[in-house]
């Protein structure tokens, strides 16, 4: 095929490709070779090929921070998922309170990432914080710096807190888009509340709660700042997540090849189960618009 | 099955109306019999939706009471009423199969397993998709999930009347036909009430025993397709009924001829008593012929030829005046006069039509 | 001056869209593209207006080759089934709207807008905003859209088709008229073989991704070269019947036979299918040559002044439609009686091997 298509417009892409490339490609490059060598600073480098990558593969400690991670993400998206479902479909479907109930939601999502995190370490707080002591107050023994599950229900409850609005809006754009002949077909068909929502709104929904279940799980897999400004990966690991633990190495240690190797395969690892995700995505769009 | 009674039936949108404008459907009251073919028939924004909203029990009527039978419905809901619907597009449950999408009424009711096999397979027969019952209804045509739309409000027997909400607009012409006389048969068959909504007067027409032309909020005219296109009851009816409409002349009438306004002379063919108002004489295209003969003088502007027939548009007294002319005919130059088919002459008085004297006399008992 | 399309096809992912066409529009003429849903109409206007770019073929704009040349350097208008329209601008400023981008001055603008305006009756809205106006003005609006900017090529993709049937019926009549006072190449794709019949200028067949005929609307409806195009073009659908020649007789089915006149007397004798329009239908024998079917009643439906005749007649299923209004029984024996004339004889393949001799005459 022999077509004489303007190519001018390549030139408009550039600034874009430079800046990605600085923004980007360079850093990431950067990280590549410090995990193929060892340094002392001084910009000194000695070879070291896929050493820190097999330290790293078979290191108990990134193994725990691993299994902490996993974990995390699959707590937070059995909560989240549901919750914002749950949430999407109790929100009012149009008018005053619609509006204001679309406000509300968002407001967590406004709200800077260490803010939260500062926010949830007051309000914890056995000392000062309204729901620590309030807490104690009635008899129940919570703190967060000194019990590991206590951390942990207080990151989770912040994410949650954070995070479902997210879910929920995405899922209430997509019941949005339902006609309301299919309602009153259901209705008429005289299905069941359940029925409506396996057979009308759960397939409507299914796009958007893919895009959903992928935000959640690459910004909770990639957790940082919230979790280190409540409990900074403590008591003991009990919270050091990838990136907390990533940061501990590279900046605490300054191990900087092990930390290079260690976030090349966490990007690695994010980038594969992304992929995975888009495929499935994609794969279920063709199936739809057969 | 059931009767279904319009009483002092109206309704606004406005929560305190005023005026007659205010009220989106005005008083009205229609019994509509029980195993009848209705069709609602009128230009968007008429009311016809609303009507269908207020029997489907989507909406509470501001005045006037609905009866299924002798059972008030005025406030029951949609599930209760016991109804089945077919809408504007196809409403099909995408991840389910064909079988479980028109089985789903049925097991929602907790039929039987066998019957409702024998039955869907009995839908699945009339609706020629025996071949499909095992697909998922993802990925069909428009038309396959309309047609399975059609199944499911056909699949329960027991239902007081079966609603279309303009069911064939996302459907080929070929297909509708096939739709339209599966419908008719499926009517035939089970003698369920049907009322179907649209605004394309040839659905309506070859759908219905009975049409309701509703215009501004009101219902016009309730008659029968040939009633509808003999003698419409509102000038309306007229132009909204055929295509090209009725041609409508401003006229005096005498007794039984019609003096033009701009001049003429037509025989009615009935006599009329004194006609106040604005009157007008109306007269289908198909009812006027051109000639080379006496008549009344023409203009010809345009012939459109439709192939089973042509179109002629012409000019009357300076106003469009349309006729039609069967497709062997051949159109000659001299052709420039036309005569009215004794006794297709119907009379206006403010848009209303006027019955003539001898014709009244018949049917005022 | 013409639109020349030379063995354009198109194909997506292995998928053939369009079969390679060779088609020529002429300045000043009204062209239809006649096919169900599916059958390429779109297809094809995409790669008129040059969004879609062939798989092959080229594309000639008045003799210069404009394949690749892209749709904003060409003078092509396009209106959708959609009313689409900039809903936060006026009438006047989305008719205005061609104009401005291409830096007319304000006065060209201000005449332009007013004369298409007037032309599309719709100077008394021009200041207000496109959704406060009824569906069949919004779709004036587009249409004037298109229209100002003079643009050598409009299309329009079944403009009408979400507009009311009486509001279908007006515009109908005044795309002719727009058409006419424009002077430019329309192309109109319909699913409607009675709304090409109205339009009249060119029609275009179009079935499974190609164009089974072109030429002259009445032409193409009396004169159909295949029976895809016969079937595409009728409206209710052609009815069929196998037909057998025998020396001087046509044997329709199992039974009936007429003599072979005029055109039937040469065709060679063997297999044929013939076809007949719903129309041509009559319940009397209404003439001399008439022949008789006798065949069971599906189901009849009355529009006031006709009748419309669902017919079995061994396994095929006809339509007739007939004067006056019949309410007869279904299942009951009915007699049709088909004039030979109105016959069209199409051979195995498909192709027309002798049209009705009516056609001839008309």
């Amino acid at each position: 095929m022999d077509k004489t298509v303007n190519n001018k417009a390549w030139f408009l892409v550039l600034p874009v490709l430079v800046l990605v490339a600085f923004s980007a490609v360079i850093p990431l490059m950067t990280v590549v070779n410090y995990s193929v060598n060892d340094t002392f600073g001084n910009n000194q480098f000695f070879w070291a090929g896929l050493e820190w990558f097999e330290e790293m593969v078979t290191s108990s400690r990134l193994h725990d921070a691993l299994g902490r991670q996993v974990l995390f993400s699959a707590i937070i998206l059995a909560i989240e998922v549901p919750l914002g479902i749950f949430i999407a479909l109790n929100m009012p479907k149009k008018g005053f309170w619609a509006s204001l109930c679309l406000v509300l939601m968002a407001l967590p999502l406004l709200i800077p990432f260490n803010v939260v995190g500062t926010i949830w370490q007051i309000f914890g707080r056995v000392d000062i914080g309204l729901l620590g002591r309030g807490l104690a107050a009635i008899g129940i023994d919570y703190n967060y710096t000194n019990d590991a599950l206590d951390a942990w229900i207080t990151v989770i409850v912040m994410d949650v807190w954070h995070w479902t609005s997210l879910v929920a809006l995405l899922c209430y754009a997509g019941l949005q888009s339902i006609a309301q002949a299919y309602y009153q077909a259901a209705r008429i068909d005289q299905a069941s509340r359940w029925a409506v929502f396996r057979y009308i709104e759960l397939p409507k929904m299914q796009g958007v709660l893919l895009i959903a279940v992928l935000l959640r799980f690459m910004d909770s897999f990639m957790i940082y700042t919230e979790p280190f400004v409540v409990t900074g990966g403590g008591p003991g690991n009990s919270t050091t997540f990838l990136s907390i633990d990533l940061v501990k190495m590279a900046v605490g240690q300054f191990d900087l090849g092990p930390a290079a190797a260690f976030s090349i395969m966490y990007f690695l690892v994010i980038l594969l189960v992304s992929w995975v995700f888009y495929t499935v995505m994609t794969n279920l769009d063709k199936a739809e618009g057969q | 099955m059931a009767q279904i009674t319009l009483q002092n039936l109206a309704h606004s949108y406005y929560p305190n109306p005023q005026s007659d404008k205010d009220y989106a459907l005005k008083e009205m009251d229609h019994v509509w019999q029980d195993g009848g073919a209705y069709a609602l028939l009128g230009s968007s924004g008429c009311g016809k939706t609303t009507l269908l909203n207020i029997i489907s029990g989507l909406l509470r009527p501001s005045h006037g009471r609905v009866l299924f039978g002798d059972r008030d419905v005025t406030d029951a809901e949609t599930a209760a009423r016991n109804i089945a619907q077919v809408f504007q597009f196809p409403v099909v449950y995408d991840t389910m199969t064909v079988r479980d999408n028109l089985a789903f009424p049925l097991r929602n009711r907790g039929m039987e397993a066998g019957y409702i096999k024998a039955r869907v397979d009995q839908i699945a027969a009339m609706i020629g998709m025996e071949e499909m019952l095992s697909r998922k209804a993802r990925g069909l045509t428009a038309d396959a999930k309309q047609k399975i739309s059609l199944g499911r409000g056909m699949v329960r027997e027991d239902v007081n009347a079966i609603l279309f909400d303009e069911p064939l607009t996302v459907i080929d012409p070929h297909m509708k036909w096939e739709l339209r006389t599966q419908l008719k048969q499926l009517h035939r068959q089970f003698g369920h009430t049907m009322i179907y909504v649209t605004h394309d007067q040839t659905e309506a027409l070859t759908f219905a025993d009975k049409v309701v032309v509703m215009y501004d909020g009101r219902v016009v005219q309730m008659g029968t397709p040939e009633e509808l296109f003999e003698t419409p009851a509102h000038t309306f009816v007229g132009y909204f009924i055929g295509s090209p409409g009725m041609n409508f002349l401003d006229a005096r009438i005498e007794g039984s001829r019609a003096l033009l306004a701009g001049g003429g002379v037509v025989d009615l063919g009935a006599g009329y008593g004194p006609v106040s108002g604005h009157s007008q004489i109306g007269i289908r295209p198909e009812h006027a012929l051109l000639t080379d003969e006496e008549g009344l003088p023409v203009t010809i502007r345009r012939v459109e030829d439709v192939g089973r027939h042509r179109i002629i548009r012409a000019e009357l007294n300076g106003h469009a005046f349309n006729l039609t002319a069967p497709e062997g005919l051949a159109i000659t130059p001299d052709m420039t006069r036309v005569v009215f088919a004794p006794g297709k002459v119907n009379v206006y008085a403010d848009d209303w039509r006027v019955t003539p004297r001898a014709a009244a006399a018949g049917r005022a008992a | 001056m013409a639109l020349e399309l030379r063995g354009v096809s198109r194909s997506v992912g292995g998928k053939v869209h369009i079969h390679p066409t060779d088609l020529t529009l002429q300045k000043g003429t009204m062209n239809v593209l006649l096919g169900p849903t599916s059958a390429g109409k779109t297809s094809l206007m995409r790669l008129m207006a040059g969004l879609d770019v062939p798989s092959s073929g080229r594309i000639f704009w008045d003799g210069q080759d404009v394949t690749g040349m892209r749709v904003q350097d060409r003078r092509v208008a396009m209106v959708y089934q959609q009313f689409i329209n900039y809903p936060a601008m006026s009438v006047y400023d989305n008719i205005a709207s061609p104009l401005r981008l291409m830096g007319r001055p304000q006065g060209e603008i201000h005449r332009a807008v007013q004369e298409t305006a007037e032309m599309l009756k719709l100077t008394p809205m021009l200041s207000r905003k496109p959704l406060e106006l009824s569906g069949g003005q919004q779709q004036r609006c587009a249409l004037a859209r298109a229209l100002v900017k003079g643009a050598g090529l409009v299309l329009l993709d079944e403009p009408l088709a979400n507009l009311d049937y009486k509001l279908r019926e007006e515009l109908r009549i005044e795309i002719p008229r727009i058409f006419e006072a424009s002077g430019a190449i329309f192309v109109y794709a319909t699913t409607e073989p009675e709304e090409a019949l109205l339009l009249g200028g060119q029609t275009a067949c179009l079935w499974e991704g190609r164009v089974t005929q072109f030429g002259p609307t009445p032409r193409v409806y009396r004169a159909p070269a295949d029976a895809t195009t016969a079937r595409v073009f009728s409206d209710p659908p052609m009815n069929f019947v196998s037909c057998f020649k025998d020396g001087h007789r046509l044997n329709f089915g199992d039974t009936v036979n007429a003599p072979a006149e005029g055109a039937f007397a040469d065709l060679p004798d063997g297999r044929y299918l013939a076809g007949f329009r719903a129309n041509h239908v009559e319940l009397n024998k209404h003439s001399g040559q008439a022949v008789e079917f006798r065949c069971t009643l599906g189901v009849t439906e009355i529009t006031g002044s006709e009748t419309f005749v669902h017919l079995h007649h061994g396994p095929d299923k006809w339509v007739g439609l007939v004067h006056g209004v019949h309410d007869l029984a279904p299942g009951s024996a009915v007699s049709i009686w088909l004039d030979p004339a109105h016959v069209y004889l199409f051979d195995s393949a498909g192709r027309l091997a002798a049209p009705a001799a009516y056609a001839q005459a008309a």
